[in-house]
């Protein structure tokens, strides 16, 4: 009877609503979620920690997960700034000029999103290796990209770009242009008008895009594995690592790696609305 | 001046990042005629991937959409404890790598997982078998329809649905009367959503397929194993069935965005009434 009290105070109603299905709709709603999002998880978080939290912390530092780790988030965190500066620039034309194929520059951004990540995977490898259109004029030149960390980065800023572009686009499109009028009938020159206006008002878009592309980037599988090489302590990002314990029945293992990416991308998330919410203060101060 | 060379660096961005590498799928499919492309996707085991694809997409999607709508009513239209936790929990699957999705599913229903001795006893297959990929498929789609229909209805409130109740209309005529021509376009873009990345998904069915030609694989997992036995023309070929979907897909998505309003930003008039 208390049990039952306490599931009700669970899911009461703080105020009254006349529309039906509540119950039903809120009932689907956990249930689902349970089923597909928190059970599966709740076992891959066990079954990590089934030897103990010391056969865990051994699982993961391997030097080869180790190295895995740190090529993923060097090559992440390489990717988003590419997403971040390349995506800014996109953003701001969308945003502030009108030019012939706009629409169609505009729907092309979430092209990355649509493109399934094993045929981005396999188009950059052609496009970049020694024989493909780009790689054809790097290769000679010394630049190596496909079967390098470069060739990671650069599918990793692929899959990035559109958060950066969808994230920052309609901050600037929102942005009033009478205040960059009066800043520059004051005699502000273009650079102060985009340091002193523009950066601080996008800025917490542009790192909401950034932090979305990184972890995006760091969990990313399919575009990668391609065009990486996947070299063991050199180009072996810690997704793939995932598959090849899976593949060598190290399901401790396997699982440890995932725990371990899961806990970094909750982190990245987690601190990504607690700077968003500092940030927007403090422009919030300042205006 | 310096809009001219925005603009241009921008479109010399946006060709050689995103245009390039659609063409050359394209270019390395068609890299030895017509003939041998038409060939390579009549071959049985990438029309079996298909067949498979559009399975997979047909059960996730509808039931994405119900958890969908029945998410988005509760929290639209309540207001009840424990709201934003739920809306932080449907957001889980946008943080989870596809890889580690698909190992969870390992784990729990696989042979040494929570459930994978009951389920052989009861001779039932999840892991390497067509409801493993419905799953994993599931899982990366999952925020996907709510996520555009929570704001959108936040946005509109409740208003003409409790003038319905006051009229004396029923749950089910309220939703298909009032709701459903209300959030149409929105409903529509969150699925096209979700089923673009149904047919696309690759990680999260790699881990779960098992890979069994004809059977597990779907084409995504075969556009991959044709490339890595180095039938480079029929890989491209399969892939070019997926990047076609693909554009559609954008090209779907801006008509709605055109036609509907769902997903541009509000003009000056919005603001003016």
């Amino acid at each position: 009877m208390a049990r039952r009290s306490a599931v009700k105070a669970l899911i009461q109603l703080k105020r009254f609503s006349p529309l039906p299905g509540f119950r039903l709709s809120l009932g689907f709603t956990w249930l689902y979620l349970t089923l597909i999002v928190l059970l599966p998880l709740a076992a891959i978080i066990t079954r990590s920690l089934r030897g103990g939290s010391a056969q865990f912390l051994h699982a993961i530092s391997t030097p080869r997960v180790e190295a895995a780790f740190r090529v993923t988030l060097a090559s992440a965190l390489l990717a988003s700034v590419v997403a971040a500066v390349f995506g800014f620039l996109v953003a701001w034309v969308l945003a502030r000029y009108n030019f012939p194929g706009r629409r169609i520059v505009d729907a092309l951004i979430d092209l990355p999103f649509a493109l399934p990540t094993a045929v981005a995977g396999i188009s950059l490898t052609s496009l970049y290796s020694e024989k493909g259109w780009i790689g054809r004029f790097l290769e000679p030149r010394g630049i190596h990209v496909a079967f390098t960390q470069a060739g990671i980065v650069l599918a990793m800023s692929f899959v990035g770009l559109p958060f950066v572009v969808r994230s920052v686009q309609p901050v600037l499109e929102e942005i009033d242009t009478a205040m960059e009028e009066a800043a520059a009938s004051l005699g502000a020159s273009d650079w102060q008008v985009f340091a002193r206006i523009l950066a601080p008002v996008s800025l917490p878009a542009l790192v909401t895009g950034a932090a979305l592309a990184f972890a995006r980037a760091a969990g990313e599988y399919g575009s990668v594995i391609f065009i990486a090489g996947n070299m063991p302590m050199k180009t072996e990002i810690a997704a793939l690592l995932v598959v090849t314990k899976l593949e060598e029945y190290d399901y401790t293992g396997a699982s440890a790696i995932a725990v371990a990416m899961l806990a970094l991308s909750f982190v990245v998330m987690l601190s990504l609305n607690l700077l968003q919410w500092r940030l927007q203060r403090k422009v919030g101060e300042r205006i | 001046m310096t809009r001219v060379i925005l603009v241009v660096a921008a479109l010399f961005f946006v060709a050689l990042f995103l245009v390039l590498p659609l063409a050359a799928v394209f270019a390395q499919a068609f890299a030895h005629g017509w003939r041998i492309y038409i060939d390579a996707i009549r071959e049985r085991d990438v029309l079996a991937a298909l067949r498979l694809t559009l399975l997979v997409a047909a059960i996730a999607v509808p039931l994405n959409v119900a958890f969908g709508i029945a998410a988005s009513w509760a929290i639209t239209r309540f207001d009840f404890i424990g709201k934003n936790l739920l809306i932080s929990l449907i957001d889980i699957p946008l943080a989870v790598s596809p890889v580690v999705a698909g190992l969870m599913y390992i784990e729990l229903f696989g042979l040494h997982g929570w459930l994978g001795p009951w389920l052989s006893q009861h001779n039932l297959h999840i892991v390497f078998a067509v409801p493993g990929l419905v799953l994993a498929t599931i899982f990366v789609t999952f925020p996907f329809v709510a996520r555009e229909l929570i704001p959108f209805m936040q946005a509109q409130g409740g208003d003409e649905e409790e003038a319905a109740v006051v009229l004396g209309a029923g749950g089910w005529s309220i939703f298909w009367r009032v709701t459903l021509p209300n959030i149409k376009w929105a409903l529509l873009y969150g699925t096209i959503l979700a089923a673009s990345r149904s047919i696309g998904e690759f990680g999260a069915v790699s881990v779960l397929s098992g890979h069994i030609r004809g059977r597990t694989v779907t084409l995504p997992l075969e556009v991959e194993m044709l490339y890595n036995e180095y039938n480079f023309t029929a890989a491209f070929a399969a892939a070019s069935l997926l990047s076609l979907a693909a554009v559609i897909t954008l090209i779907v998505k801006k008509a709605i965005e055109i036609i509907s309003g769902v997903h541009t930003p509000p003009s000056k008039e919005d603001f003016a009434e």
